[in-house]
């Protein structure tokens, strides 16, 4: 489907499927269109081209109302005039449901989410936590095919997001219904999902599983986006998946479309493949030679960020059980790796290296 | 330990009470003092009908004999002005929530029109209401021409009149608090409403309609109390039959030089008021409002 909103498009020619249990995450920077995706899922909008199947019907012009989803909004929207009991039970009754099944209905949910003992509160008397609960029940108490989550997480602290995501994840195996969700963290993504869509102006860039996504990003702009990447320019020399990069030539098995030789490309290696090494790479291993920049210790791993001849910036992310030679900038060493550990990546924009941590999203 | 408090935290202690004493003072002085005079002058009574320092004796039958002698105007006022409340809440509430939610940029407009009125004085309105409605006037040929009103038939001075002018003159103060509460209300609020299987009907019945009684509350108040003791638009609208308490309290006052009586009309007036908005805070469950 498409959206149009005057010459600005929102969501150009997004197509997917999302099966039926799937945990399916939409994520891209603020602006890429996935909130207007969901949106159009949910029935708030109506694309401009293209169609909104729901459980093999064509719902694209059935309103919100009509709709057998349920939404869990940005910033919760609970009803501030009713008690979380009433909160929860106002879609039931909506529905007509008779009483003693919405009694019994809310009863459930609450208890699923934890807050039975605050059915009787008012949505500003209830933490951060407990209001995205309460938000959690109002929508799964409908028994939804699907339930979409609009950041669901995004005004939480770092803890108790970490928390929720577990959460999250614990009532989706409990309820058994299909979530989609969007969001512009990553780590979110790859911790709850079954299915990532990364999504980037409007456009579905890659789909597929975290592992998937993570390790054979098929664009810059994925690979950018997921984790760290160091995005070196190479050119591809020989049919047999070889290129130069920096004045080597380096085999790269996996490449991402047909390269030609001639073409640019961009050899794509996480940091934490990368290892750092004072002789020329042997036992299979290929890399580049650099100089030292800078070194950081974080913890769990030191950042040795490196140059390549061409000056174009290495990042390694060297454990505790890798023995890192003493070193000093300025320091010349080789950056190697494991060839399959690399990916070559059709050249094109960059992707921004830190994600928006404040997205508002354009509506 | 006790510590020795910052000069400053010192200052701050009596700092309130000196920002409270102006206020304070000018309220003693232009509202209680006078308000104790008025009850004072309730219950004074009268030596012959030309004694204007009349003597506080107690004087309980100033009160029977005002609600006696004046009851037909008390009922009347009130009826008048709770018809006018009634029609400002179905004019303004419809006229607040499109300016609320569909005004788009033409918002702030909107709303300047509907203060717009404030510009003129309250007695030339109400007045140019007496050419807008009298019995050759354009109204009142138009209605003849449609058959609404027989001919012969007049709007001046009839009971539809006053109610009609108070309508009017208050309907702002209506629109303003209205406004103002739904204007508050988070749209994304709807949306989940509709979400939740709520047409629009059932979404505003159950989420935007309760959000904004806060306001229709406090517009009630704004026109209720002031319409119950207009005597404006009575005097200028209405005939003789049609007089409200504010006609006979000024009538009691400037004319017939009877303070104890004109007194005790006042405060039967302000009694009956504050029970009214307490019942009607119950009924619309804003008692913390009150």
């Amino acid at each position: 489907m498409t959206k149009r909103f005057g010459s600005f498009v929102a969501v150009d020619r997004a197509d997917f499927a999302i099966g039926r249990g799937e945990f399916f995450a939409m994520l891209g920077p603020s602006g890429c269109g996935k909130t207007t995706t969901l949106r159009m899922i949910a029935g708030f909008e109506t694309p401009t081209e293209g169609v909104v199947r729901l459980e093999g019907a064509d719902v694209s012009r059935v309103p919100p109302y009509r709709r057998n989803v349920n939404t869990v909004f940005q910033h919760y929207a609970l009803f501030p005039h009713m008690s979380v009991w009433d909160n929860v039970a106002f879609g039931p009754r909506s529905r007509k449901v008779p009483s003693d099944e919405v009694k019994r209905r809310v009863g459930e949910l609450l208890e699923i989410v934890r807050l039975s003992d605050f059915a009787k509160r008012r949505p500003s008397q209830l933490s951060g936590g407990q209001q995205q609960r309460v938000a959690l029940a109002r929508a799964l108490v409908n028994y939804p095919a699907a339930l979409l989550l609009d950041e669901p997480l995004g005004a939480l602290d770092l803890k108790l997001r970490q928390a929720m995501q577990i959460e999250l994840k614990r009532i989706q195996r409990e309820v058994g219904i299909t979530f989609v969700f969007v969001t512009h963290d990553q780590e979110e993504a790859l911790t709850m999902s079954d299915r990532i869509a990364v999504m980037n102006e409007g456009r579905v860039e890659q789909i597929g599983a975290p592992r998937e996504i993570y390790d054979e990003p098929r664009s810059v702009f994925v690979a950018g986006f997921i984790g760290s990447a160091n995005l070196l320019p190479a050119t591809v020399t020989g049919p047999g998946g070889e290129v130069e990069v920096g004045g080597q030539r380096l085999p790269v098995p996996a490449a991402g479309g047909d390269p030609r030789s001639g073409d640019h490309a961009v050899l794509m290696v996480r940091p934490e493949r990368v290892r750092v090494l004072v002789d020329a790479p042997a036992n299979g291993h290929v890399g580049v030679r650099c100089t030292v920049t800078d070194l950081v210790f974080q913890g769990p791993v030191v950042r040795v960020a490196l140059a390549a001849p061409d000056g174009s910036p290495v990042v390694a992310h060297v454990g505790a059980a890798d023995r890192l030679p003493f070193l000093r900038p300025g320091d010349q060493v080789w950056a190697g790796w494991e060839p399959d550990a690399a990916r070559l990546l059709p050249a094109r924009t960059a992707a921004p290296s830190v994600p928006d941590p404040h997205p508002e999203e354009v509506r | 330990m006790e510590r020795e408090p910052a000069p400053g935290v010192k200052r701050g202690r009596f700092a309130p009470y000196g920002l409270l004493a102006p206020g304070v003072l000018w309220l003693a002085l232009f509202f209680l003092v006078p308000l104790a005079t008025l009850l004072r002058m309730s219950l004074s009574s009268k030596a012959n009908r030309f004694d204007f320092e009349p003597d506080f004796t107690w004087e309980w039958s100033n009160y029977s004999d005002a609600i006696t002698e004046f009851g037909e105007q008390f009922r009347r006022s009130f009826a008048y002005a709770g018809i006018a409340t009634v029609l400002c809440i179905l004019i303004g509430y419809p006229l607040a929530y499109v300016i609320a939610f569909r005004g788009g940029r033409y918002r702030n407009l909107l709303l300047g029109l509907v203060v717009v009125p404030f510009f003129t004085s309250y007695l030339i309105r109400t007045f140019a209401w007496r050419t807008l409605l009298a019995d050759e006037g354009p109204v009142v040929s138009l209605l003849q021409d449609v058959g609404v009103l027989a001919d012969g038939g007049r709007l001046l001075a009839t009971s539809w009149a006053v109610i009609g002018g108070l309508t009017y003159n208050f309907l702002p103060f209506m629109v303003l608090p209205i406004y103002v509460a739904l204007e508050k209300i988070d749209v994304r609020l709807v949306d989940a409403a509709r979400d939740l299987y709520s047409n629009g009907w059932r979404a505003f019945r159950k989420v935007v309609l309760p959000l904004s009684l806060p306001g229709v509350f406090a517009g009630s108040l704004l026109t209720f109390i002031p319409a119950s003791g207009d005597f404006v638009n009575a005097q200028f609208l209405g005939g003789p039959n049609h007089t409200m308490i504010g006609n006979v309290v000024q009538n009691q006052f400037l004319v017939q030089l009877d303070y104890p009586t004109a007194a005790a009309l006042g405060f039967i007036l302000m009694t009956i008021i504050t029970v009214a908005v307490l019942v009607y805070a119950r009924i619309l469950g804003t008692e913390e409002l009150v």
